[in-house]
């Protein structure tokens, strides 16, 4: 364990003395500067992507397609749906899997037996691969099964499989708070176990489920390149039209947009970012304000 | 009219797709016209296995792929839709690259040059001595094996310690932030990008000759003029009245296609050939 | 509540059984009872075999093409040459320059991340009143949600053209490590912060009152008793933030540059291995072929570095639960 540094053999500057020796103020100062640096760097980011974007934050935004040749009236509007399209076929995945799965584990599994402990630490490095690794797994499974890899369904895919660890990471924790009583009276009041997980401890678990889900799901939100690594960057100009539809997604956008050198590009990136950001930022403040206002406090 | 149209290939040739898809788009806003751009080659396989409509190309479809082509039952035309000069650039802010003889180039780019030909003044030795740094696209591209057929006479053979993309764009954006940088593109992505980029001159032994419309198509701009392609498939015109329509408003439309995009437009004779040929395709 | 069933089988699990209830009901209800708890129950235990499958999905995915490559090119070759030209007509599979691609922009990552991580969460633990810590703390959530894309566009339209060409007076050109590197440490910040930041909280208040007692004062606190006693825990963020720099796409994608050259300087551009993998993965990739198998023998290896990165990640992070 810790042990107390070893005491020095110089007399200490004791008090307030001690507070206010140079290396003391200095060492203040470093901090300080560490946590200044750290907001300003969130700062500048925020401000340039509002400078440039903000002209682009138009209507043409919302409602046209990105345009090789006329970039000043690009639009995301087929990246917006895409992401919108693509999100809730990921939750409607991953959500269920993650959920049942950190139920069976926080719920029925025994721990001390050795496959249950594989689980356990084989999700903590799922949670931890890098995101383009996800992608490979879902070309290699589409080539296998004969599903075409540049559809809304195969990004689907890679994207649940990217996020599955920790919502079931996360789901696992809410379980945990519930206290050990919700479940022993509802055991003793004759319930299954499972029916018990179903009508009192899932739900009383819900806000930290909820939280955790909202915040993983506005990771897959963001994510790029298990996607690049699916469907290369097709330009997109129509609407998504269905699971198997080709598809393009706001960070896709980004990313394509990012890559051209003319300013009308960097403009209209910076203000799909906005976008982005905006839709990251309510994702998020739900996720808040689930957990502030319904966390139960046992 | 609805339907997709699904096009794959050169990344020179991209610009001049969408530019028509995006026009098209305009008539018929039903069908959807989707733009890849894997390289020519890329591009090429798949379209021999069936995977594309339509093939966009730099560079005419070679022996291989008219073998793969055959071999899986793929027929397909061979359309020429504009002219590009393929261009070399430096940055605006260079100041000694004005005009390169194309000896200079093969010394340049040649595969004898990886690791050894690493500063300017062993190109020239009017040059100052700075570090050269290279752009180019990657080996998958039209434009690849057009230039390196050309300047070092051998499709496919060049250096490779150079910063290669696919992606034309990633090339712009290099040249333009380096002053001691070359690259080598299509005719468009210098055009759209004038302010960052200054065009070299090419002397093929008659001068110095710089790219433009007028040299591209009375034959100065040597060897560097070149035609671009695309190659409907057969099948997908006789299937799909879309891409049928599609290829007849593409020849109908190619001057305007052309300068929306910015390149070089066919001459008279060329044109008449294209629409020719569009009507034998697609029966119009 | 829940409703009183039929007594008899519960699902299976060490959880406390239910007693077998003295009120009997009909014997439908009992077996369809069990019947449907069987399927849920087999439900979930088949979510939980998911994960596995995953992970040996992962390896299998992977594997396949890799060996595939393998037959084509040696093992030694590609781990220990120093070109990489796959795709040229001499070519050559020697995956060094990758690794120094992605080596020089992780410890940029890290050189700025660590110490401005370090930094801010010896701060909002340590000196921080609790306003303070309520007013950054969201801010640096707010660090770590931003997506890598937006980075990469950070990097490449500001971070490249301003602070390094304008500011700085650094000649880089539009592509470089030190641009990717420094946008790459940006991101990981929060991951290092906040979890040091844990750490550092988990550190029970007797020991910081022990030390003060006996005349030391905060800085001397915090450096020789807090951040040794959770050292773990910080050893933990340091090297997930490692995990994270190693495996990230969309800034260096964006920012690093196209050429497989061995970097040898923070200024010049370079190609990392998630890179190439982006690269090649927008470009044509057709199963089967050479270059599609490369791919996945780069992927492989990254897979494996993270790997073993993260199970040293995830020991230290057991050994910091343990100790408190």
């Amino acid at each position: 364990m810790a042990t107390i540094g070893a005491v020095a053999t110089a007399p200490l500057r004791a008090g307030r003395a001690g507070e206010r020796s140079g290396t003391s103020i200095g060492f203040l100062v470093a901090l300080w500067a560490a946590l200044a640096f750290a907001l300003v760097c969130l700062a500048t980011l925020l401000v340039t992507a509002f400078i440039d974007g903000y002209p682009r934050l138009d209507g043409a935004l919302f409602t046209r397609y990105s345009s090789r040749v006329i970039p000043e009236t690009a639009g995301a509007r087929a990246a917006i749906l895409g992401s919108m399209m693509v999100i809730v076929t990921t939750a409607l995945m991953a959500i269920p899997l993650g959920v049942a799965a950190a139920v069976y584990l926080e719920e029925f599994a025994d721990p001390r037996r050795w496959f249950n402990k594989l689980i356990e630490v084989n999700l903590q490095n799922l949670a931890a691969v890098p995101a383009i690794v996800y992608g490979m797994l879902t070309a290699g499974f589409a080539l296998t099964v004969g599903l075409p890899r540049r559809v809304v369904l195969s990004g689907a895919i890679a994207l649940a499989l990217l996020i599955l660890p920790v919502i079931i990471i996360t789901t696992r924790e809410a379980l945990r708070s519930v206290p050990a009583e919700i479940r022993q009276g509802s055991l003793a009041l004759g319930a299954t176990p499972l029916q018990t997980v179903w009508r009192q401890t899932l739900p009383s678990a819900l806000p930290g489920v909820a939280t955790g889900t909202i915040l993983a799901l506005s990771r897959a939100l963001g994510e790029a390149a298990p996607l690049l690594l699916l469907g290369g960057l097709v330009f997109v100009t129509y609407d998504p039209n269905g699971l198997m539809s080709g598809f393009t997604t706001l960070p896709i956008q980004i990313f394509s947009w990012t890559g051209q050198p003319q300013v009308e590009f960097r403009q209209v990136a910076s203000a799909a970012i906005i976008v982005l950001l905006g839709l990251l930022l309510v994702m998020n403040a739900l996720a808040i304000v689930i957990r502030n206002r319904y966390q139960r406090h046992w | 009219m609805s339907g997709e149209v699904v096009i794959d290939g050169s990344s020179t040739v991209e610009p001049l797709s969408s530019a028509a898809g995006e026009l098209f788009k305009e008539e018929q806003p039903g069908v959807n016209v989707s733009v890849g751009t894997s390289g020519t080659g890329g591009g090429f396989e798949k379209f021999c296995q069936g995977a594309t409509d339509i093939s966009d190309a730099s560079r005419p479809i070679a022996e291989d792929e008219v073998e793969a082509c055959k071999k899986a039952g793929v027929d397909y035309s061979e359309l020429r839709v504009a002219t590009d000069a393929l261009t070399v650039v430096t940055s605006a802010d260079n100041e000694f690259l004005n005009c390169l003889t194309t000896d200079e180039l093969a010394t340049l780019w040649g595969p004898d040059a990886e690791g050894k030909v690493t500063t300017w003044d062993q190109v020239n030795p009017d040059f100052p001595n700075e570090n050269i740094e290279l752009y180019g696209p990657g080996t998958d591209s039209g434009t690849f094996d057009y230039f390196t057929d050309e300047i070092n006479g051998e499709e496919g053979a060049s250096r490779s310690d150079y910063n290669a993309s696919e992606d034309d764009n990633v090339i712009v954006q290099g040249v333009s932030g380096s002053a001691n940088a070359l690259g080598y593109f299509g005719y468009t992505y210098f055009e759209e990008n004038g302010d960052a980029l200054k065009a070299i001159e090419i002397d093929s032994g008659d001068g110095c000759v710089a790219p433009s419309a007028e040299t591209a198509q009375d034959g100065s701009y040597t060897p560097l003029a070149r035609p671009l392609f695309i190659y409907p498939s057969k099948e997908a015109v006789e299937k799909k009245e879309h891409v049928a329509a599609f290829i007849d408003f593409y020849a109908e439309n190619s001057s305007e296609i052309a300068e929306v995009a910015q390149y070089i437009p066919l001459n008279d004779e060329q044109t008449t050939e294209l629409q020719d040929q569009a009507g034998q395709l697609t029966g119009n | 509540m829940s409703t009183l069933t039929a007594g008899g089988g519960s699902s299976s699990g060490t959880g406390p059984r239910r007693g077998n209830s003295s009120i009997d009901g009909p014997s439908i209800q009992r077996q369809s009872a069990r019947y449907g708890e069987r399927l849920v129950m087999g439900f979930l235990i088949s979510s939980a075999g998911l994960s596995v499958i995953v992970t040996v999905g992962i390896v299998v995915a992977l594997l396949v093409p890799a060996l595939e490559f393998f037959r084509e090119v040696s093992v030694w070759d590609f781990l220990f040459g120093t070109r990489w030209a796959p795709t040229f007509a001499n070519s050559d599979f020697g995956v060094l320059p990758l690794i120094t691609g992605t080596f020089w922009t992780t410890v940029i990552g890290l050189a700025l991340a660590v110490p401005v991580g370090l930094g801010t969460a010896v701060y909002l633990a340590e000196y921080a009143r609790p306003r303070v810590r309520k007013t950054f703390k969201p801010a640096l959530e707010v660090l770590a949600g931003i997506p890598s894309v937006v980075y990469g566009y950070f990097a490449l339209a500001f971070v490249a053209p301003v602070v390094l060409n304008n500011l700085l007076s650094l000649e880089v050109g539009t592509y470089s490590v030190l641009a990717a590197g420094l946008v790459l440490g940006i991101m990981i910040i929060p991951t290092i912060a906040s979890l040091s930041e844990d750490a550092l909280t988990a550190v029970p208040q007797d020991l910081r009152q022990g030390s003060l007692a006996l005349g030391a004062n905060r800085m001397r606190t915090t450096l020789r008793v807090v951040f040794p006693a959770a050292i773990s825990g910080i050893a933990a963020s340091i090297v997930l933030g490692l995990s994270r720099a190693v495996g990230e796409t969309m800034i260096v994608a964006l920012a690093a540059g196209t050429q497989a050259r061995m970097v040898d300087s923070p200024t010049s551009n370079g190609q990392t291995m998630t890179g190439f993998i982006a690269q090649t993965a927008t470009g044509e990739s057709t199963p089967g072929t050479l270059t599609y198998n490369t791919l996945f023998a780069v992927g492989l290896l990254l897979f494996v570095i993270t790997l073993i990165i993260n199970i040293i990640s995830i020991r230290l992070v057991q050994r910091f639960r343990e100790a408190y």
